[in-house]
């Protein structure tokens, strides 16, 4: 017996796959602007090294803690514990909900650690120049610290969106009906498994060049201007 | 800033070669022999449907799947090594090699037998939707607008599809511990199980007020065996039909199932 490549079998299902990109897409997109900000606010906290220009000392440690925690926590764990977790206490979600609110607290901490990065290496120089215009901390902190800070830790965070868009595909295990999802499905449908995940795993591979490619495109021209 | 460049040329050839390999890499029916000679066989069994396979009090996989499986590992004469996997992975099982014999409360139908040949069945069973007692079920039609939480790839999925009017949102999860963790947990309103899962989610739930609903099918259990190995599914099915006579197999299904094996289509 020889086994036989059957791609069509696979593309059959196109709808499935479109769903999936579609999921996949739409979580990334929501989660990565709600995180960023999330991870802006948070690195705003726990950067150092700014004396009285920065965030209150006391919400270092909760900040700290989310961190940690997130960081030092399989993904998976936090989805299945908003999943099926949560409604123990309570509070039920949606998959698609419990999904976004996953990948936003899981993006939100390592974006939190990038964009830190950033702000620290902001020169004292430049902090002491706004100081003496006499602008307030929200100036300062909006206008002269963080724009530089996101700039130079562009490539890191487009590497982390790109983490996260790929780690959305665990997303199918509580019914989200992201990409693998669609090819767990398809090939529990037709057996096509190897058919199945080289369509998929190629679709993603398209999607991470494009989103980083469109990113990085994004980051010298639009957000940052060119230089 | 430096863009990718991805080398699609090498992409291409990489993917070809691969497939190309994969295409020719054709194999005999040597299934049996192979066993015989090894004197080791590979079945694939899931740990998550009680009583058929499941964890025991030992942390080792038991139940009537099980003992299954060792009774044809006996009267081959040769070593039995299980191999764990989940319902959607016992039919890549036997397509990649990874086991000579699934028996992990497989049902039989056309799109399967596509794929994979069938022993004669060795055990009964039977899929169907259960829910609680507050809201009433009549037919599949009362499952409109519901949410119904199925395992992705078993029986009971591509049942459903088909009885389900098509506004009830089915909802797939991996296996069967995720889709009762699903149901336990309020994330859907009704579970399509099979009937042991369910009676043992029932048990250790009773605080759910869980009953059956609607029967999707009855579907005794066979034994997967690798497409065109007819040397070892007649070997199969001549031991489940010496120990259909024995009385082994009303045996095994008293044992687990608490009745007999009953009437089982060949």
């Amino acid at each position: 017996m020889t086994i036989q490549l059957d791609f069509a079998a696979v593309f059959a299902e196109w709808p499935m796959l479109l769903t999936g990109v579609t999921w996949t897409l739409a979580l990334t997109t929501a989660s990565v602007l709600v995180g960023t900000l999330l991870g802006i606010a948070c690195a705003w906290v726990r950067a150092r090294g700014f004396g009285s220009a920065l965030a209150p000392a006391w919400l270092a440690v909760p900040v700290g803690a989310y961190v940690e925690v997130i960081r030092n926590t399989p993904f998976i764990v936090q989805l299945f514990f908003i999943f099926f977790g949560l409604p123990a206490a309570g509070f039920r979600l949606s998959a698609e909900s419990a999904s976004f609110l996953a990948m936003v607290i899981n993006l939100g901490a390592y974006a939190t650690e990038i964009i830190r990065a950033g702000l620290e290496a902001t020169p004292k120089g430049q902090l002491e120049a706004a100081q003496s215009l006499a602008l307030n901390r929200w100036q300062i902190f909006t206008r002269v610290v963080l724009p530089p800070a996101l700039k130079k830790v562009w490539p890191s965070m487009v590497s982390q969106i790109i983490i996260v868009m790929l780690g959305s595909s665990v997303c199918g295990q509580i019914s989200t009906q992201e990409l693998s999802y669609a090819a767990d499905l398809i090939q529990s449908r037709n057996f096509r498994s190897f058919e199945s995940f080289i369509v998929v795993g190629a679709m993603y591979l398209l999607l991470s060049i494009g989103i980083r490619l469109w990113l990085n495109w994004l980051g010298t021209n639009v957000l940052f201007g060119r230089r | 800033m430096k863009p990718i460049r991805l080398n699609t040329r090498q992409f291409i050839y990489t993917i070809a070669v691969s497939a190309l390999l994969w295409g020719t890499a054709a194999h005999a029916q040597t299934a049996l022999d192979d066993i015989l000679k090894s004197k080791v066989l590979k079945v694939a069994v899931q740990t998550d449907s009680a009583p058929y396979g499941f964890v025991g009090t030992d942390l080792k996989p038991v139940g009537l799947d099980i003992d299954m499986a060792n009774y044809i590992g006996k009267k081959l004469g040769v070593a039995v090594e299980l191999v764990q996997v989940v319902s959607a992975s016992r039919i890549p099982a036997l397509q990649t090699k990874k086991a000579d014999l699934v028996i992990a409360t497989l049902g039989k139908n056309p799109e399967r037998e596509k794929v994979i040949d069938f022993s004669s069945a060795y055990s009964p069973f039977f899929q169907a939707v259960f829910g609680p007692k507050t809201i009433s079920v009549k037919s599949f039609a009362d499952l409109a607008g519901k949410t119904v939480g199925v395992t992705r790839g078993a029986m009971e999925d591509q049942e459903l599809a088909k009885v389900a009017p098509p506004s009830t949102d089915t909802k797939r999860f991996e296996d069967n511990n995720a889709t009762i963790a699903a149901f336990t947990s309020g994330q859907v309103q009704f579970v399509a199980l099979g009937a042991s899962v369910a009676g043992n989610m029932m048990t250790k739930n009773p605080q759910l007020s869980c009953e059956y609903k609607l029967l999707l099918k009855d579907s005794p259990n066979f034994i997967g065996i690798a497409k065109g190995e007819d040397k070892l599914k007649a070997k199969v099915n001549e031991i489940i039909a010496e120990a259909k006579k024995s009385g082994e197999l009303d045996a095994m299904a008293k044992k687990w199932l608490g009745r007999p094996a009953g009437d089982l289509p060949l």
